[in-house]
C-alpha cells in the first residue's frame, strides 16, 4: 500500500505497548521511514487526523475511551489491535471481576462520581479489527512484521498453536517438571516461548489457541495434581474479559 | 504582551494517559490554573484484592510499561516485607542492576527524546535525526544497552518475567555479566559528548524552594530501597508513610494529590540528588558541578540535568556491582529463597525513575491480599507542578502567550510525568480573552 499514513493510539492501559515501538532502536529509523506517522502521542508533537491505518493500545474502560475509538474506526481503513489490553481487554479486566461500581468506591470513596468509568471491554467491542499483535507487551518484532506485511500487501501470518510447540522448539524442560503451572498447552504462541524460556510459567497473555485441546490441558493438570480452579485463575490475569463458555469451549 | 491568556493544553495526561493545562488569566492575575486530569482510572487496588502472593509483580508492572520494574520491586518488597521473606545478597545486586537500567533507560528517553526538542526549537525528535544525528545516535545507543542490560536479567525489557517475590526464576550467566559490563564500558565517550550538548542549551531560570523527598540509605545512592526522607528534616521508614504523606482526591483529576510537611512536595531526580547528593558517583558528582550546579537546587526545570547525572551514577554504579557479583560468583542456589503464605502488612518503597513509588499490601493467611494501597510518583508531583506553574506564570506574564505557553509546558516536562503525559503537552489551544 506505498508509504501508509500511520496514528498510533493509546486507550487505557500502561503505555508498554507504545513504549516497544520507541524501543525497536536499530529498527526505529526504518519504522519511522517507511511509513509516515502522522499521529504518536508518546513520541510526536505533530498530529492529524488523516491516517490510513491505526494501531491501538489500550482497552475501552471509560466513555471517553469509545469516543475516541469509535472516531478512529470512522477514519482508519485498517486496525490493528496492539497488546492484550486492546485484543482482549487484558489485565483491566480484572476490574470486572471485582465490580466497576464497587472499585470507584474503594478508591476514590464519596468522590466516585467525579470518576468516569465502564465495565471494561477489548476494542473489537467496538470496532472491526483487522490484525492483532497480542501479548503483554506483544514482541516488537512482531508489530513490525504486520505493519511490514501490509506496506508489501501480504496477509501477516499469526501463530494458531499453544506455547508449548515453541517450548519443545526450544528443548526447554517442562516447567510442570519443576512443580510450575504453566499455560503452554493452551495459550497460543508467537512470543517464543518467552516466560517459559525463564523458568516462569506461562500467563496466557496472548489468549487462547482458536480451538485449545482443553482436555489436554485437564490431563497434564490432573497428572501434577493440579485442578482447573487452579489454572483459570492464572488465565484471568489477561483474559477475564474473555467469556467463560470461550474459554471452556 | 498577555494581560489575559486563556491557556488550554489538552489533551495531557497523567502517569501515562490525559490531561489538560488550564490556564486562566484575566489582567495579568491568575484566575484559575490546574493540571486536570480526566485519564482513565486503573482501579489496582481493586484488582489486587483476592490475588495470590505470587501474582501482585505482574499486575502492577501493568501500571506502567515505562516505570515497569520500579513497580514490579515495590511490589515484590511489599509482598516480602509482609511474608517476612529475606532475599540474598546476590539478588539484592541483580535488583539494583536491573533497576539502575531502567532508570538510565527512562531517563534517556526523557532528557535526549522528549526535553531535549524543547532547548533546540523543534516539535519532536524526528527533525533532530537531520540536524543532530550524532546526539540522536547517542540516544538511541544508550536506551538499546540500557533496555538489553534489563533484558538480560529480567527476560524482557518491558514487564520483566525472571523477577518474582523471593529472588529470581532464573539469574544470568558470568558471560552474561561480562557482556553488560563492555556495553556500559563503551558509554563513556557518548556521556562525555552528552555533557558537552547539555552544556550548551539554555536552561530557563527559575527558582522555588519546596520540599523533596525520596528514599536514602546509608549503603548506596538509594534508587532500590531505603527510608523516606525529607528536605523538610525528617525521615521515616516505609512502613509509617501514611503518618506523614497524605493523599487527596480533587475534581479535576483522577491523579490523586499529595502533600507532606506543606500544601506540596517533589519526588523525582531533583529530589534524590538534593537528599542524597553526597553518595552519587564521583563521576556523576562532577557532571553535576560541570553545569555550575550545587545541592540544593531549587530550578524544577533542573530535573533533566539530574536525570541526566543519575544516568552517569548508574553506569558507574553497575559496573561496580557486576564487579562484585563476579567476584563473588554467580550462584544458582542463591537464587531464590522459601516463601511462605502468612497474614500480614507489607510496605515497599523504591525510587522509580519519576521518583518515590510506595506499594502497601495487607495479605490473609491463605496468602491472598484484602487491601491494597498504592502512591504513584506523578501523583505526587501533580500539586508541586501547580505551585511552580502559579510562581512561574507571574514571573514570566510580560513575555508572549507563545513564550509563556512553552515555558509551562516545559516547566511540566521537567518533572517528566511520564512519556505519553510530556508530548501530549505539544499540542496547545491557545486562545485570547
Amino acid at each position: 500500500m506505498g508509504k501508509p499514513k500511520v496514528g498510533i493510539f493509546g486507550l487505557t492501559g500502561c503505555g508498554g505497548c507504545q513504549l516497544e515501538v520507541l524501543n525497536l532502536e536499530d529498527q526505529l529509523l526504518d519504522f519511522i521511514n517507511a511509513v509516515d506517522i502522522v499521529h504518536f502521542t508518546e513520541a510526536i508533537s505533530e498530529h492529524s487526523d488523516t491516517y490510513e491505518v491505526a494501531l491501538i493500545e489500550g482497552s475501552v474502560s471509560t466513555m471517553h475511551d469509545v469516543e475516541r475509538l469509535e472516531h478512529i474506526g470512522k477514519v482508519a481503513k485498517i486496525i490493528i489491535a496492539v497488546g492484550a489490553c486492546a485484543c482482549t481487554g487484558g489485565l483491566n479486566c480484572l476490574k470486572n471481576i471485582y465490580g466497576t461500581e464497587k472499585a470507584k468506591v474503594l478508591v476514590y470513596g464519596d468522590k466516585k462520581d467525579w470518576i468516569d468509568a465502564i465495565d471494561t471491554k477489548p476494542i473489537s467491542d467496538y470496532v472491526k479489527v483487522d490484525y492483532y499483535a497480542r501479548g503483554c507487551p506483544p514482541t516488537r518484532s512482531e508489530i513490525v512484521d504486520i505493519v511490514r506485511s501490509l506496506i508489501v500487501g501480504k496477509t501477516p501470518e499469526i501463530s494458531s498453536y499453544p506455547v508449548c510447540v515453541e517450548c519443545k522448539r526450544l528443548g526447554n524442560t517442562c516447567l510442570y517438571e519443576f512443580g510450575i503451572s504453566c499455560m503452554g498447552p493452551v495459550a497460543r504462541a508467537g512470543c517464543n516461548a518467552r516466560c517459559p524460556s525463564v523458568k516462569s510459567g506461562c500467563e496466557a497473555c496472548r489468549g487462547s489457541i482458536d480451538d485449545p485441546n482443553i482436555n489436554a490441558q485437564k490431563d497434564l493438570l490432573e497428572q501434577y495434581g493440579l485442578t482447573v480452579e487452579d489454572i483459570m485463575e492464572g488465565f484471568n490475569l489477561y483474559n477475564a474479559c474473555v467469556k467463560l463458555e470461550q474459554k471452556s469451549k | 504582551m498577555a494581560t489575559n491568556l486563556n491557556i488550554e493544553v489538552s489533551p495531557l495526561p497523567r502517569v501515562e494517559g490525559h490531561g489538560d493545562l488550564v490556564l486562566d488569566v484575566k489582567n495579568k492575575k491568575i484566575e484559575k490554573l490546574q493540571m486536570r486530569i480526566p485519564e482513565s482510572p486503573r482501579f489496582f487496588e481493586a484488582m489486587l484484592v483476592g490475588r495470590k502472593y505470587t501474582e501482585p509483580s505482574h499486575i502492577t508492572s501493568r501500571i506502567c510499561g515505562i516505570c515497569s520494574v520500579a513497580h514490579t520491586f515495590s511490589s515484590i518488597q511489599a509482598t516480602e516485607d509482609a511474608l517476612g521473606v529475606k532475599v540474598t545478597d546476590q539478588t539484592l545486586k541483580l535488583r539494583k542492576l536491573i533497576n539502575h537500567h531502567e532508570c538510565t533507560q527512562s531517563n534517556c528517553l526523557h532528557v535526549y527524546f522528549l526535553a531535549a526538542p524543547d532547548f533546540l526549537g523543534v516539535g519532536s525528535v524526528v527533525p533532530l535525526i537531520k540536524t543532530h544525528p550524532d546526539v540522536v545516535n547517542i540516544a538511541v545507543n544508550m536506551k538499546k544497552i540500557a533496555n538489553e542490560i534489563v533484558r538480560i536479567i529480567g527476560g524482557r525489557a518491558v514487564h520483566p518475567i525472571t523477577t518474582v517475590v523471593g529472588g529470581f526464576t532464573k539469574i544470568p550467566t558470568e558471560e552474561d555479566l561480562l557482556r553488560a559490563k563492555d556495553m556500559l564500558i563503551s558509554l563513556y565517550p557518548d556521556l562525555e559528548t552528552s555533557l558537552k550538548v547539555l552544556k550548551t542549551l539554555k536552561i530557563p531560570e527559575f527558582e522555588r524552594e519546596t520540599e523533596y523527598i525520596s528514599i536514602s540509605n546509608n549503603e548506596d545512592y538509594a534508587l532500590y530501597s531505603g527510608d523516606i526522607k525529607s528536605t523538610d528534616g525528617w525521615t521515616i521508614k516505609p512502613q509509617d508513610y501514611l503518618t506523614k504523606l497524605v493523599e487527596n482526591v480533587v475534581q479535576h483529576s483522577t491523579g490523586k494529590h499529595c502533600r507532606a510537611s506543606r500544601d506540596s512536595y517533589m519526588v523525582g531526580s531533583l529530589a534524590r540528588i538534593n537528599n542524597n547528593f553526597s553518595q552519587l558517583s564521583d563521576n556523576a558528582k562532577t557532571y553535576w558541578q560541570e553545569f555550575g550546579l550545587s545541592v540544593p537546587c531549587y530550578n524544577t526545570f533542573m530535573n533533566n540535568i539530574a536525570q541526566f547525572v543519575e544516568i552517569v551514577h548508574c553506569v558507574d554504579d553497575s559496573i561496580k556491582l557486576i564487579d562484585k557479583l563476579l567476584e563473588e560468583g554467580l550462584d544458582e542456589s542463591k537464587s531464590m529463597v522459601e516463601v511462605k503464605a502468612k497474614a500480614g502488612r507489607g510496605v515497599g518503597a523504591v525510587e522509580a525513575p519519576r521518583g518515590l513509588l510506595i506499594h502497601d499490601y495487607t495479605y490473609d493467611s491463605d496468602g491472598r491480599i484484602s487491601k491494597a494501597n498504592l502512591i504513584i510518583p506523578t501523583n505526587m508531583n501533580y500539586a508541586n507542578i501547580e505551585n511552580d506553574l502559579a510562581a512561574l506564570v507571574p514571573a514570566i506574564i510580560e513575555q508572549s502567550e507563545d513564550e509563556i505557553r512553552l515555558a509551562c509546558e516545559m516547566l511540566i516536562r521537567a518533572y517528566d510525568p511520564c512519556i505519553s503525559c510530556s508530548t501530549h503537552m505539544l499540542n496547545v489551544e491557545l486562545i485570547n480573552k
